[in-house]
């Protein structure tokens, strides 16, 4: 079908894809920190107040950030069910992974506040392994997804690499994110992960995007077809300036009166923003790799209609609340109070 | 063996159970906080504000608790009941869908304000959100009880190729049980967190608290309760009249009424027992069943012989109802006591703390019985009349179930150890300090012991 004779029922799939695209890339993005943070956290005795601010800093958004987490499956869930299922089927024993680390560190975030001393070390621990528990197993997932859910080796070795690519993309955000939001010796720290973080997502990306064109001949033929080859190499060819720009300024920091300190994080996002439409390129309108198209796993429209209405007024109020909730809680996590 | 089933039934079962533990709470939670903060806002009575300070806190553990398991249940649909999404995903997508909308993303922003921003936003601005949070966990128990309540009496859709496509969603979201089940929720909520209050109050002060924050706390709940606890009684009699229109299966098993009759006497125990198709050790009141379902002494009720392989299994229904509406007369009579002694003396005696501290968790059993009632009442449907439990499981091997299934069952029980610690400690740290003249422990992260907690004290 072409753009012009699409109708409105056809266009609908589309927007859910898109609301979830959406919903999604901010989930990365959002919660990618505050499990970035979760995993830096440094373990010894005396990294203590260190590790307090760590939590700090994250204190006010991890909820709102994991809830976006909830709307793209509930979108998955609301438009495109039968992709649900067919997914989930695949993915039964990771989800299940994925969401054991979500609780753990979810309530390890709040017991650790509230529970005797003594235990605090424990919920720690226990808030650390969750966030990696968690990235572990999304990157895994994505894996099998780029794989089209293949069960072979190789398959299962290119998942255990993007297991470890994506917690190093998180990691790297994470680290990016203390440096414009914390001060002195921490921030020297975050400086120093960062840095390694970076170096370490950068190798992952390179992987992903080697192994996925050819293990996925459509997507070989998508990015290499002329003339839309020019257009689209920008992508990865500003993705490594990104990375390399990082490298550089990260050695330059901390700058007097804190000068750039919020230039990492953004060029972290900006990584991020790229890697997402690299690979949203890749699979689009496919929802299922070499399954089932977004139009094939649909729902009704008469029902895609009716949630679109809340859509339409919830989403933007979302994005301005959550802009709103970032104004408040702006400026260096040591000023943060919890009463 | 457990087949794929019977597993799945089990983890949807211990996941649901568990989450809803703790909206139970919240929901109603959040308007009494809401009221503790508005007092404060309008009286500058500092006793207010220490309150709230020490709940918001209970709030905020609470609240982590329902959305990590909350994560979990709508990963459920997609995970252990495929057909379930394939087969009504066109109404139950939305439902589920304007609740992650309107009611989540409410509570997870403006929670972050509420929790942490009461130094950052106007006095007003954090009010409102305290408001907010609470109308969120409202609005998100409305929606999924519509849900629910459609899976009961499901309205307003048609059949296409076996697939339910809506057809008037003022019907599907307003079906004949959601009312009844809405309001009937929402006054269990706040009975529970009434009953919470007011039990983890006592426990403070009878380990010798001398403030007076857990009293004001303790009168709220008593007081909440017993106004509360009589109207949960006559709403759950509506309800109960309105699943006798619409599944009178259910109501037989619930009086364990097997055959049709007329002036059945109401059964306060009884031994029900399937293969027999009768009760062993029955006590009874004679027609008081009748009267009580039909207004009508001698009104009849149709039996479970008249559904012969269409019922769903008695026992449980049966028992879960006499818990559930024991637990309700004996918070009335728990409720109107410490009412009568604080309007007499001012205060409870030790005995009537104690047993106050006895009831904190009252409201989870009922809650608990309740849903069983309600769930197991519509088997062997998934949704009554199009969809059975057995068509919707997923394919996925029982292994598999069993694995997540004892993951999941073991980090419950070690997360439920955790918080009912953590409410003591908390209760008792509360007893030494003032809620905001924090001295111990001092250090930087204990987030709760922040610095500025003191400044904001004499503010
Ligand atoms: C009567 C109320 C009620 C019932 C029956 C349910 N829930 Fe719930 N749920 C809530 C009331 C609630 C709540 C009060 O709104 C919570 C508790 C804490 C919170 O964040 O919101 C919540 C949290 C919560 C979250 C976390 C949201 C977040 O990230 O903030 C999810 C994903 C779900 N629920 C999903 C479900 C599903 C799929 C259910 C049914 C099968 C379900 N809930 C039953
Ligand atoms: C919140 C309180 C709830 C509790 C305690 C609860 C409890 C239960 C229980 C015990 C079962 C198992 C019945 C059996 O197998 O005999 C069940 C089944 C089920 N319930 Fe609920 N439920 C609740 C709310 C909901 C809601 C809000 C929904 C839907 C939106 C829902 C959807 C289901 C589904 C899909 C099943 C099928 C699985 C099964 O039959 O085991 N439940 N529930
Ligand atoms: C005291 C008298 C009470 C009566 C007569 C009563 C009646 C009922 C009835 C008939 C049902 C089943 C509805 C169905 O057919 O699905 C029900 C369900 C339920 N009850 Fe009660 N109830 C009482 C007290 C309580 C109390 C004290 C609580 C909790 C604090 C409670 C919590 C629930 C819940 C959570 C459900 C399941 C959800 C629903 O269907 O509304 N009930 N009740």
């Amino acid at each position: 079908m072409t753009v012009e004779s699409m109708t409105f029922n056809e266009w609908l799939p589309v927007i859910f894809i898109g609301i979830m695209g959406l919903a999604v890339l901010i989930y990365a993005v959002l919660d990618g920190y505050d499990l970035g943070v979760g995993i830096l956290l440094p373990m010894q005795n005396e990294d203590e107040s260190q590790r307090d601010t760590m939590i700090a800093s994250i204190g006010p958004f991890w909820d709102a950030n994991e809830t976006w987490l909830v709307l793209a499956i509930g979108i998955l869930l609301i438009a495109f069910p039968i992709a649900l299922s067919q997914i989930m089927l695949s993915l039964y024993i990771p989800v299940a992974i994925m969401l054991i680390g979500l609780i753990m560190r979810g309530v390890a975030f709040d017991f650790r506040a509230k529970a005797a001393v003594d235990h605090k070390l424990t919920w720690d621990r226990v808030f650390k392994s969750g966030s990696l528990l968690t990235t572990l197993s999304q990157g895994y997932m994505l894996g099998q997804y780029v794989m089209g859910f293949e069960s072979g080796w190789q398959a299962q070795m290119f998942s255990l690499l993007s297991a470890l690519g994506v917690t190093a993309a998180y990691s790297y955000i994470g680290a990016a994110w203390l440096v414009m939001k914390t001060e002195s010796d921490l921030q020297k720290r975050a400086i120093a992960w960062t840095k390694r973080a970076g170096r370490a997502t950068l190798l992952g990306v390179l992987a992903v995007s080697l192994v996925n064109p050819l293990v996925n001949p459509g997507v070989f033929d998508r990015w290499f077809t002329y003339p839309l080859v020019m257009f689209v190499l920008l992508i990865p060819t500003l993705t490594f300036a990104g990375f390399v720009v990082n490298d550089r300024l990260l050695s330059r920091l901390p700058k007097e009166n804190d000068r750039h300190c919020r230039v990492p994080f953004f060029i972290t996002v900006g990584i991020f923003l790229l890697c997402f439409s690299g690979l949203a390129f890749s699979f689009f309108p496919e929802i299922v790799p070499g399954k089932l198209d977004i139009w094939e796993a649909a729902s009704a429209p008469e029902s895609l209609t009716f949630i679109l209405v809340g859509a339409a007024i919830v989403v933007p109020l979302i994005l301005a609340y959550t802009a709103f909730s970032y104004y408040v809680f702006w400026g260096k996590a040591t000023e943060l109070k919890y009463h | 063996m457990l087949d794929t089933l019977m597993l799945s039934r089990m983890q949807f079962a211990a996941n649901i159970s568990f989450h809803i533990l703790f909206p139970t709470i919240t929901i109603a939670l959040g308007w009494i906080l809401f009221y503790f903060k508005l007092r404060h806002d309008q009286t500058d009575n500092p006793i207010w504000m220490r309150a709230y300070r020490f709940w918001v806190k209970v709030f905020a553990l609470t609240f982590a608790l329902g959305v990590v398991s909350g994560i979990t249940m709508s990963f459920q649909f997609g995970t252990n009941w495929p057909g379930y999404m394939e087969t009504v995903g066109n109404i139950a997508g939305p439902l589920l869908g304007y609740e992650v909308l309107t009611a989540f993303f409410l509570e997870a922003t403006f929670l972050g304000i509420m929790l942490f921003g009461i130094n950052r936003v106007p006095s007003k601005v954090h009010t409102l959100s305290a408001f907010i949070v609470a109308v969120g966990t409202t609005l998100s128990a409305f929606w999924i009880l519509s849900l629910n309540s459609w899976m009961q009496t499901p309205t307003g859709f048609e059949m296409r190729d076996g697939v339910a496509h809506a057809t008037s969603w003022m019907e599907v979201i307003f079906n004949p049980s959601f009312p009844y089940r809405f309001t009937h929720m929402l006054i269990a909520s706040g009975l529970t967190a009434a009953f919470f209050v007011a039990g983890l109050s006592a426990y403070r002060i009878l380990k010798g608290d001398h403030k007076q924050a857990p009293r004001l706390a303790l009168k709220t709940g008593l007081v909440m309760a017993a106004v509360l606890a009589p109207i949960q009684a006559y709403v759950g009699d509506l309800h109960g009249l309105n699943t006798l229109e619409h599944q009178p299966q259910k109501i037989a098993a619930m009086e364990g009424v097997w055959e049709t009759e007329r002036g059945a006497p109401l059964l306060l125990f009884a031994i029900p027992d399937e293969e027999q198709r009768t009760n062993h050790f029955e006590i009874a009141i004679p027609h008081l069943a009748s009267l009580i379902l039909t207004h009508d002494a001698d009104g009849e009720i149709v039996g479970l012989n008249e559904f012969k392989d269409d019922h769903p299994p008695v026992k449980p229904i049966f028992f879960g109802f006499r818990i559930m509406v024991g637990m309700g007369l004996l918070m009335i009579a728990v409720a109107w006591v410490g009412c009568y002694y604080l309007r007499r003396r001012g205060e409870l005696p030790e005995w009537m703390l104690k047993v106050v501290v006895g009831m904190t968790f009252s409201g989870w059993v009922a809650t608990l019985a309740g849903w069983y009632v309600t769930e197991i009442g519509r088997q062997p449907w998934l949704v009554t009349g199009i969809l059975t439990t057995a068509d919707a499981v997923t394919p996925v091997a029982p292994a598999n179930v069993g694995f997540s299934l004892a993951l999941y069952l073991t980090i419950y029980v070690i997360l439920m150890w955790a918080y009912i610690h953590t409410l003591r400690v908390m209760a008792r740290k509360a007893v030494e300090v003032e809620e905001f003249e924090t001295t111990t422990p001092q250090k930087e992260g204990t987030i709760t012991n922040l610095p500025g907690a003191t400044q904001e004290g004499q503010a």
